[in-house]
């Protein structure tokens, strides 16, 4: 498997999501810079964190418009596995890759703690194999991530099932004090109606290791090798 | 040379977290007359070579496509 990790000018996450891949996983990994739109050789495409374009104007506003933006929505349609995390979500968002938009934080501060996300679908690139209810502990580091869309677009959501992560308690439960942010249904994560295409704010790649607090972020690339690794015969 | 306004606040739908901090800031200043603040932003463009209807088709554009996400916010333009 080889996954490309694309940077933007003010990207900060990039070099923690090639190490999981690369040196925590074992897998072929290159970075893609975002005026580059050759994705070809790549298996999976991830946008890391950061701050792209200093998030000036809206995070996330600036960076759909990258010369290499154009080469992720055609790898999305053509069934590519593509997974954004936090900066990366927040671009796919404003690209049109996934649904919804971020607000500023319910209580306006940045966040910078480690968070109880459960796993809602096992049907994603980064969720297939866990055990659906699972209960992952990541940080997270925002300060706009509370999820929000109309109503009907959640109920819509809900419905067809792109919910894939939720803020929860350590043991799984739905709680207004664990849904740091105030998001929308307490949404950490969603994927595309296709499913190959999947945003979450809390930073798989910052706990994929036990040095680093928590491994539960591992699974998620885990879980993309396992999709995209032949089976041997 | 054209000058353009353009105004982008959220949605009146959406929660907004800034705005409900100032209102609360105002209230424990005193200001207990102070009901409801949103807090939006403002853009002031300049175009050079456009007039009338092509500024504010321009501007109308940039504002859909790039200032505002249609997601949360609405925005309003105004052309002099």
């Amino acid at each position: 498997m080889k996954v490309g990790v694309v940077v933007f000018p003010g990207s900060n996450c990039d070099h923690d999501a090639y190490h999981a891949v690369k040196h925590v996983c074992g897998q072929e990994a290159r970075f893609v810079w975002h005026k580059d739109a050759d994705l070809s050789g790549l298996d999976a495409i991830i946008l890391p964190g950061g701050f792209s374009y200093g998030d000036y104007l809206r995070t996330g506003a600036i960076a759909r418009f990258s010369p290499v933006m154009g080469a992720v929505k055609a790898f999305a349609a053509q069934g590519g596995p593509v997974l954004g995390i936090c900066n990366g979500f927040q671009i796919l968002q404003e690209a049109g890759l996934l649904p919804g938009a971020m607000l500023r934080n319910g209580g306006v501060k940045f966040l910078s703690q480690p968070v109880h996300v459960r796993v809602e679908r096992t049907d994603t690139p980064v969720t297939a194999g866990i055990p659906a209810g699972r209960v992952l502990t990541m940080p997270i580091a925002h300060g706009e991530g509370n999820f929000y869309a109309e109503p009907e677009e959640i109920a819509r959501l809900e419905g067809e099932g792109q919910v894939v992560f939720r803020y929860t308690t350590k043991d799984g439960r739905l709680d207004p004090a664990a849904n740091v942010n105030g998001s929308t249904a307490a949404i950490a994560g969603v994927c595309n109606a296709a499913r190959n295409v999947v945003g979450l704010m809390p930073h798989p790649e910052r706990a994929a290791e036990p040095e680093l607090g928590s491994a539960d972020g591992r699974q998620l690339f885990e879980a993309l090798v396992r999709v995209l690794t032949p089976v041997a015969r | 040379m054209a000058r353009a306004r353009v105004y982008v606040t959220l949605k009146k739908s959406v929660f907004d977290p800034q705005g409900k901090t100032i209102h609360d800031a105002l209230t424990s200043l005193g200001y207990s007359g102070v009901t409801d603040v949103r807090q939006g932003k403002f853009f002031e463009v300049a175009l050079d070579g456009l007039t009338g209807d092509q500024a504010r088709q321009t501007v109308e554009e940039i504002a859909r496509t790039v200032l505002a996400n249609p997601v949360i916010e609405s925005y309003r333009v105004e052309v002099e």
